[in-house]
């Protein structure tokens, strides 16, 4: 097939002169939200454990208070993303469903390093346009796996990472407090730690710590395991007292007799069953 | 290339409700800047005496300044007059003071509230150089934009339908004044990641001076 041919791929960038001109007119663009975050994740002795927090910001508005970063890529693989919400959303869901074909065609469990593969190629190829932080974790046949992807492609394979506004904060702890061959309780309440650090210090982090803990036995999904942020004062405004609309206005408009209306349709036939 | 700024937002939001023999000053105590929490401890309110508070939000070197600025001059005042300034006397100083400094503002979003001379709560609102109103309630800082149209919602009239609108000045008793200044800084903690920690209420009454009040917030 001649290259002409080919159907075009990936993005549509059909509106960017549009975009250009608009600007030059005095526009402004438009913000995405971007997930102000903290997240992270950590080898054990026979799993990894991914950690997040539950904040998405605008700006310095909340746009969601207890939205979700641990993303599904595998029954064994799991991928916290920070950055624009969008993207990380999207291109872990391409790659898992990748992955997914992948499965049906080898009939084989996926591995991390493919996941790993096809993401860093994936962000590569668009030069960090496509602004996602991942942490990637897994369980595989090669043991446990942990890597962090960052938005121009570049991976490490590390035994403990972070990423996100709330990075430092949580490797603060983790250079702290890891040991290495934890346990899972152990590796859980590091997490724990790392996640509040990012959630009490940071303002791009906020709310709920979600967990999640993949073995050679599956993944557990930890969601809202901790809820640290109880709201501090309830009440709800008094009602407004009845009549607090003044009436303008009135008109009364006399109510047709019922009897007047209803006219029996007779001439209905049955329906044609043939 | 970006040039270095004299300035800096610390965030912070503060609320002052003047009503029928009672005023009611509340501000965050959380000092932030950028995306890191400076101190989860700071008052942006000013005592002047028993009579006027000032709330400011903005950048925290120049509230500071600004402060001891109008400490020294409302001290000042009270040795020449042997009086304490008024509230309608110290919100027509602060709008001089910031006036004064037009082409190298202090970058002060201020509210100056207490009691007038009949003690009825008077609330005055700011701009950074100095254009002030007298109104019933007011909002100032990063939590303005959520907060105020839920005080035009609870404090206006009861009707935007009613003409000629009623006046400002809220019907509220101080128990409700109080509670939804409760509601407010709660609300504005849970979307405005630089109101939270806890907000300081004070309360002015003609019977028993200033009365101060702690309420925790939200803590991420």
């Amino acid at each position: 097939m001649l290259a002409s041919e080919r159907k075009p791929q990936g993005f549509d960038f059909d509106l960017c002169k549009r975009n250009d001109w608009l600007e030059k007119q005095g526009l402004k663009t438009l913000k995405p939200w971007s997930t102000g975050t903290t997240i992270c994740g950590v080898v054990f002795k026979d799993g990894v454990v991914l950690g997040a927090d539950t904040r998405s910001t605008a700006g310095e508005t909340v746009a969601d208070k207890n939205c979700e970063k641990i993303h599904f890529m595998a029954p064994n693989i799991y991928c916290c993303g920070a950055g624009t919400a969008a993207d990380t959303e999207n291109v872990t869901g391409m790659i898992s469903s990748q992955l997914e074909l992948h499965r049906f065609r080898t009939g084989r469990e996926s591995r991390v390093v493919t996941s790993l593969t096809l993401l860093k190629s994936h962000l590569f190829r668009y030069q960090g346009y496509i602004s996602a932080a991942l942490v990637l974790g897994g369980v595989d046949c090669k043991g446990p796996h942990l890597f962090t992807v960052f938005p121009h492609g570049s991976t490490d394979a590390l035994p403990f990472c972070t990423m996100g506004s709330g990075s430092l904060n949580a490797m603060a702890v983790y250079e702290s407090g890891y040991k290495e061959d934890m346990t899972k309780e152990e590796a859980m309440e590091l997490t724990k730690r790392a996640i509040r650090a990012g959630i009490f210090n940071d303002l791009g982090s906020g709310s709920n710590v979600d967990l999640c803990v993949i073995t050679a036995d599956g993944a557990e999904y930890l969601r809202n395991i901790d809820m640290p942020n109880p709201r501090t004062f309830t009440a709800v405004p008094a009602p407004f007292k009845i009549g607090s609309t003044p009436v303008l206005k009135s008109k009364d408009l006399p109510v047709p007799s019922l009897e007047t209306q209803v006219t029996v349709e007779t001439t209905a036939t049955a329906m044609d069953m043939s | 290339m970006s040039r270095w700024s004299p300035y800096d937002l610390n965030g912070g939001t503060c609320i002052a409700i003047g009503g029928e023999g009672y005023c009611i000053v509340a501000a965050s105590t959380r000092l932030s800047t950028g995306f890191s929490i400076l101190t989860a401890d700071k008052s942006m309110i000013l005592e002047v005496n028993d009579k006027c508070l000032i709330a400011s939000a903005g950048f925290d070197g120049d509230r500071s300044q600004l402060h001891k600025v109008l400490t020294f001059r409302s001290e000042n005042y009270e040795h020449f007059h042997k009086k304490p300034m008024s509230c309608p006397a110290m919100a027509q100083m602060l709008g001089n003071t910031l006036y004064y400094k037009r082409f190298f503002p202090y970058y002060t979003f201020n509210l100056c509230a207490g009691l007038d001379d009949q003690g009825r709560g008077c609330v005055y609102t700011y701009d950074a150089i100095g254009s002030h109103e007298r109104v019933g309630y007011s909002c100032q800082g990063s939590g303005k934009d959520l907060v105020q149209p839920v005080l035009d919602n609870q404090l206006k009239a009861p009707s935007i339908l009613e003409l000629p609108p009623k006046v400002a000045v809220t019907s509220l008793s101080q128990a409700e004044a109080i509670e939804t200044v409760k509601i407010a800084f709660s609300a504005a903690s849970e979307r405005d990641i630089y109101t939270g920690d806890a907000v300081e209420i004070f309360i002015l009454t003609p019977e028993h001076g200033v009365q101060k009040e702690i309420l925790p917030l939200r803590r991420d």
